[in-house]
């Protein structure tokens, strides 16, 4: 099942080493880049249907093309490595074992989209995988792949390394800008027509660094090689995790359309302990939760998961084995978006606060059945009215759960 | 008057970064990381200092500093204890760790030892569910974390 784009030099000791990298391809892809003008690379990955694979699954040519190519201002790449959805740890995995591989994309999409500057935020708890890819761009540059003249195709970029602090809301693209230019990172309001993410008022383009990771594969096999993989709506491969009750837990890269409840037994080993499987959390924990009867036809890929109520988010699975109690899971993820929203607007910061208070009160054996209807107020109050899509999706999420799980809450209420 | 200034080697690398922005807000968060690893935990001083040195007002600072957890705005112990509390490394046992710690070195989340040897901190999502249970000790990840190899590492400090 498992097909190797992005992790393909993952297994090889000293992949991260840019010596060992040259042997195993990277940076290859250079000679075809710039043969080819920005445009037709933007077409290039457009052709693939590469999707982001940050949790959104936008279309990256479409992104790409809200650049002006024929602007005077410049214009900028930013590298979301902010890695902070419960259930995901994908990315990390490219900046330990390869992350030449991510130098690379990150050449590919500069050019595309005419940037000469890159930026590649990192969560600030990834420490040693900020160490780790700092030594790749130091040597990068030293080997002239970064510089002024990239690769000697005369083509200039600096790249360089910015550490969060520690916020989750920080991985939200707007957010994430806002914390670039040195402020608090809070989201900003998205104007109603599609255009570009704004750096210092300098047009440019978020991506997650798996998606930047899977542009240079396309570049020099082509988008038809890429769509071998995967399906129609989504083609080619994402680094899927699994995580919670799980005996092999980590990271697989496996093409899109394959079925997940074979995934979860033959990758993952099934559930741990023997127990039976409740429940699957697909995409990181702001993805509705699906009880185990409802993943026996869902296939990993954006249609699919969309058409059983859920999303592909992040691709990082949590498995709930049968003894999970599923108010005291809901519990800790609302203790997690109470504490990671930015407080901008008044329903999230305070309605992820009371649902928590609620629901600690029903795991306390003192809620009431009254409470449980409290909870679905609260989140039509999340729905809508918020300046990023944080309240809404945990509105949804609880909802899920409230809803699948409705006698589990009952039982623990008088 | 402020009691803080940069080491030459924070200094040296406020002026390179100075390069790596189109505008020097961007230096925010570079410098509180600096004056943390110089001195442990960030000063209302130190604040005053970067304020000025990013000709803004120290109210601002200490907004962006106050909004970033990882930024101690008080000094902490030698070694900071992060457990992560998140629902995959719940599902594998880090409240029976989080128990375990507490008993172990006397504190609850959010405390600092008399000694001032150890603080332990409650945080999210470390990004490491793969391997969890997982601690943040200082810089390091100590995953796949059991009594036993908690027990190791920390009675080996010193
Ligand atoms: C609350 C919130 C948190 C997010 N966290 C991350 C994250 O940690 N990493 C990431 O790549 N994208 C994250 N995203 C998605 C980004 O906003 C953005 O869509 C993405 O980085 C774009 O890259 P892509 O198109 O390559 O996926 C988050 C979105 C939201 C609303
Ligand atoms: S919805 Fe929540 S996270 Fe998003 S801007 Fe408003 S307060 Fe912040
Ligand atoms: S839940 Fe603990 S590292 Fe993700």
């Amino acid at each position: 099942m498992i097909v190797k784009i992005v992790s393909k030099n993952f297994d090889i000791p000293n992949s991260h080493k840019l010596d060992v990298a040259l042997k195993h391809g990277r940076y290859t892809s250079l000679a075809k880049l710039f043969s080819m003008s920005p445009l037709e690379v933007i077409e290039e990955v457009s052709q693939s249907g590469l999707r982001g694979k940050g949790g959104g699954g936008a279309h990256t040519g479409d992104k790409w093309k809200l650049i002006p190519q024929d602007s005077q201002k410049p214009s900028y790449l930013v590298v979301n490595a902010d890695e902070s959805e419960p259930g995901t740890f994908k990315d990390r995995q490219i900046l330990e074992f390869d992350p030449h591989l991510l130098i690379e994309g990150i050449i590919n999409a500069s050019y595309a989209i005419n940037a000469h500057h890159a930026y590649v935020y990192i969560r600030g708890e990834y420490v040693f995988w900020a160490k780790r890819f700092q030594e790749a761009i130091d040597e990068a540059y030293a080997a002239g792949y970064l510089g002024k003249n990239v690769g000697g195709f005369g083509y200039a970029l600096e790249l360089t390394l910015h550490r969060g602090a520690g916020a989750y809301i920080c991985g939200e693209k707007s957010a994430l800008l806002e914390s670039l230019e040195g402020k608090r990172g809070h989201p900003r309001l998205k104007p109603q027509g599609k255009e570009p993410e704004w750096f210092f008022g300098a047009p440019s383009v978020v991506n997650n660094v798996e998606t930047i990771a899977s542009v240079p594969y396309i570049i020099q096999n082509g988008a038809t090689a890429y769509r071998q993989f995967g399906t129609e709506c989504s083609p080619g491969t994402m680094l899927f995790g699994l995580s919670g009750h799980i005996n092999n837990p980590g990271i697989y890269e496996l093409p899109f359309g394959i079925s997940m409840k074979e995934v979860i037994e033959k990758i993952g080993g099934g559930v741990k302990g023997g127990k039976r499987l409740k429940a699957v959390i697909p995409g990181g924990s702001s993805v509705c939760i699906l009880k185990a009867d409802e993943i026996e036809n869902v296939t990993l890929d954006y249609e699919s998961l969309k058409e059983h109520g859920s999303s592909l988010g992040t691709g990082g699975m949590i498995i709930l084995d049968e003894d999970t109690s599923i108010p005291k899971a809901m519990k800790n993820l609302f203790e997690f978006y109470h504490h990671e929203s930015c407080g901008q607007c008044t329903p999230c910061r305070e309605g992820t606060g009371w649902v928590d208070k609620i629901l600690k009160r029903i795991l306390d054996g003192e809620g009431k059945k009254e409470d449980f209807d409290t909870m679905l107020d609260v989140c039509d109050m999340l729905n809508g009215k918020t300046i990023c899509v944080f309240a809404p999706s945990v509105a949804f999420i609880a909802n899920s759960y409230l809803s699948k799980f409705k006698d589990e809450f009952y039982k623990l209420c008088k | 008057m402020s009691g803080f200034s940069f080491n030459k080697e924070n200094e040296e690398k406020f002026q390179a970064l100075l390069q790596r922005y189109p505008n020097k807000a961007s230096l925010c968060l570079p410098s509180l990381w600096m004056i943390q690893y110089q001195e442990g935990w960030i000063s209302q001083e130190a604040m005053v200092y970067l304020a000025q040195k990013l000709d803004t007002t120290p109210m601002e600072i200490q907004s962006i500093a106050s909004f970033y957890t990882m930024f101690n705005l008080k000094p902490i112990g030698k070694y900071h204890i992060q457990l992560c509390k998140t629902l995959s490394c719940m599902l594998n046992g880090s409240e029976n760790i989080r128990d375990y710690l507490i008993k172990k070195l006397g504190i609850k989340p959010g405390e600092t030892s008399k000694d001032g040897k150890f603080t332990l901190s409650l945080v999210e999502c470390l990004g490491s569910c793969g391997t969890a249970p997982v601690i943040q000790l200082n810089d390091d990840y100590i995953q796949n974390v059991t009594i036993e190899k908690l027990d190791e590492i920390l009675d080996g400090l010193k």
